[in-house]
């Protein structure tokens, strides 16, 4: 048998922005085996979410994670709008498709200007960012901040779109296609990210139902999933749009996805600015009295997937379980496939491919008792714990 | 001129510590070194190694597992070193300070020079705080 030789990257390590530790287990040049560790991150929000009404639950999903800080206010509404029986206006439903997938540009130009940077060409990584700015100042003028928009509540959406600021909106949209162009140019033309990513990190349909990987990772191998199709919410049954799929499954299709994917987001926008100029000008929200007894879930598809949220009632002004599942969770399982037998320089554009966000995917692994620091439940036993919890609650609603 | 001012008088280099954060903070300080902002031109560059660094910034709540790691990360640190607790939870808690793993504040684990608030501070906002710190040293 060869030795193996451990090399972790992070916690704290200058290739990721967030606190996360890899261990990869090598064989001279070759990763055998991968294995992550959390925590570092863990806010405890699920918990601190039943101490809020609900109103306040919306500024605090909000930051479960800075860059989908749209996805998780819209699933957590979805869920306590279905727990009241709430249907919104449609000028509302409009308004959160539009600040949804500015969000979605945002975020994949994030991602493409990331993986860049992984690849050692900086250049797209600079070009990206740059051309997200003029998003995050659209942002900016919709809700005063550039990100934590702040704009969800129950039956409705905080502020309006007025109709004199669609032009300004329209403008950003078309100088963001131009910039779309040039980057698909730049990533699809381009001999080198061809060498780096086509064949690397390959993720079979296989694989991805065996993982239950989600978002534009599924997406890339062929499997067919988007929330916003499949369980339509908002104002997506309201617009034309197609789902973007790709069949190779590697790092090159997962790019290939995002980029083409803006074009929708874009597409999406310009309808339901349209949209916007038909529906009355302040007919934003409906007044929300009680949230009666019951459970809700509430699915949105967030940049990077599915994000699931659900929520118990027992009829007082805050959740009394609040279960979130980011689209991380499950996708960074796919590191077990995606980077076994690839060299370490191609496994860390492979860790990055799926866009991963450490900040939703943090979970409590182990509990210490307070006085002694003995650990007094592993990640096994605090799973079957919450089960019995949930259990026990859904018997009494 | 004192030697701490001598120690910052050219090319600042940056060490970024991410707490338990929501990912916003670290986003804005990466937005700094782009187009846009680009704090390079101050000869401001993120390095990989916290010995390497005259400023450490430190964003996010600190959470049980952080607080140790932090600690260490400040004794690495090569002094004379500037610490910037960047964004509201970096400065107070912010909204996760009432978190059952919630271990304080960054200034009651290591002293803080200054704080830059805000939930996300603007990039504008953290090169603002950075300016006005020097000009205190």
């Amino acid at each position: 048998m060869s030795k193996q030789t451990l090399i972790p990257i992070g916690p704290y390590h200058p290739l990721q922005e967030e606190p996360e530790l890899f261990k990869l287990y090598c064989d001279g040049e070759i990763v055998k085996d991968v294995k992550w560790e959390t925590g570092y991150n863990h806010r405890g929000i699920e918990k601190l979410s039943e101490k809020k009404s609900y109103d306040e639950v919306f500024f605090l999903v909000e930051r479960v994670c800075g860059i989908c800080s749209t996805s998780h206010p819209f699933a957590f509404a979805n869920s306590v709008e279905e727990i009241g029986n709430v249907e919104i206006t449609n000028r509302a439903k409009y308004i959160r498709s539009i600040i949804g997938e500015l969000e979605r540009i945002h975020s994949h130009l994030l991602w493409v200007g990331l993986a860049g940077h992984f690849l050692g060409y900086n250049t797209v990584f600079m070009w990206a960012w740059k051309y997200r700015e003029p998003v995050l100042d659209l942002f900016e003028m919709i809700s005063g901040n550039r990100n934590s928009y702040a704009m969800f509540k129950i039956g409705g959406v905080r502020r309006d779109i007025e109709n004199n600021k669609i032009p300004a909106i329209e403008e950003v949209l078309s100088l963001v296609k131009k910039k779309t162009d040039l980057l698909v140019g730049a990533v699809m033309d381009d001999p080198v990210i061809h060498a780096r990513t086509k064949g690397v990190g390959v993720l079979t349909k296989e694989d991805i139902l065996h993982f239950a990987a989600v978002g534009p990772t599924a997406r890339a191998s062929g499997v067919d999933v988007d929330v916003r199709r499949d369980d339509p919410y908002a104002a997506y049954p309201m617009v034309n749009w197609k789902v973007i799929t790709a069949q190779a499954g590697d790092v090159f299709a997962k790019a290939e996805v995002r980029l083409l994917e803006m074009y929708e987001s874009i597409s999406i926008i310009e309808q339901c600015l349209d949209g916007l100029k038909k529906e009355k000008e302040g007919d934003i929200d409906v007044k929300v009295k009680h949230i009666p007894e019951g459970y809700g879930l509430g699915r949105a598809e967030a940049p990077r997937g599915e994000v699931f949220h659900f929520v118990v009632s027992d009829g007082s002004n805050s959740p009394v379980r609040h279960k979130i599942r980011a689209p991380s969770y499950t996708n960074i399982s796919t590191f077990k496939k995606s980077c076994v037998g690839q060299s370490i320089s191609d496994a860390t554009i492979s860790l990055a491919a799926v866009d991963p966000c450490y900040c939703c995917t943090e979970r409590l692994a182990v509990a210490l008792d307070r006085n002694s620091g003995k650990r007094i439940m592993n990640a096994k036993e605090i799973i079957e714990h919450s089960t019995q919890i949930t259990n026990r609650l859904l018997k009494n609603v | 001129m004192s030697f701490k001012s001598y120690c910052f008088k050219k090319s600042l280099w940056l060490f970024h510590f991410g707490g338990a954060s929501c990912n916003n903070c670290d986003i804005e300080i990466l937005d700094c070194l782009t187009p846009k902002y680009d704090v390079e031109r101050f000869g401001m560059v993120l390095v990989g190694s916290v010995r390497h660094a005259d400023v450490l910034l430190v964003n996010g709540s600190i959470n049980k597992k952080d607080k140790p790691r932090l600690l260490e990360i400040y004794e690495q640190a090569s002094k004379p070193v500037v610490v910037v607790a960047i964004g509201a939870c970096g400065c107070t808690g912010g909204i996760f300070a009432e978190g059952n793993t919630f271990a304080g504040p960054v200034d009651k684990i290591i002293p803080v020079d200054a704080y830059i608030p805000g939930c996300p501070p603007k990039p504008e906002a953290i090169l603002a705080g950075i300016v006005k710190l020097l000009g205190k040293i």
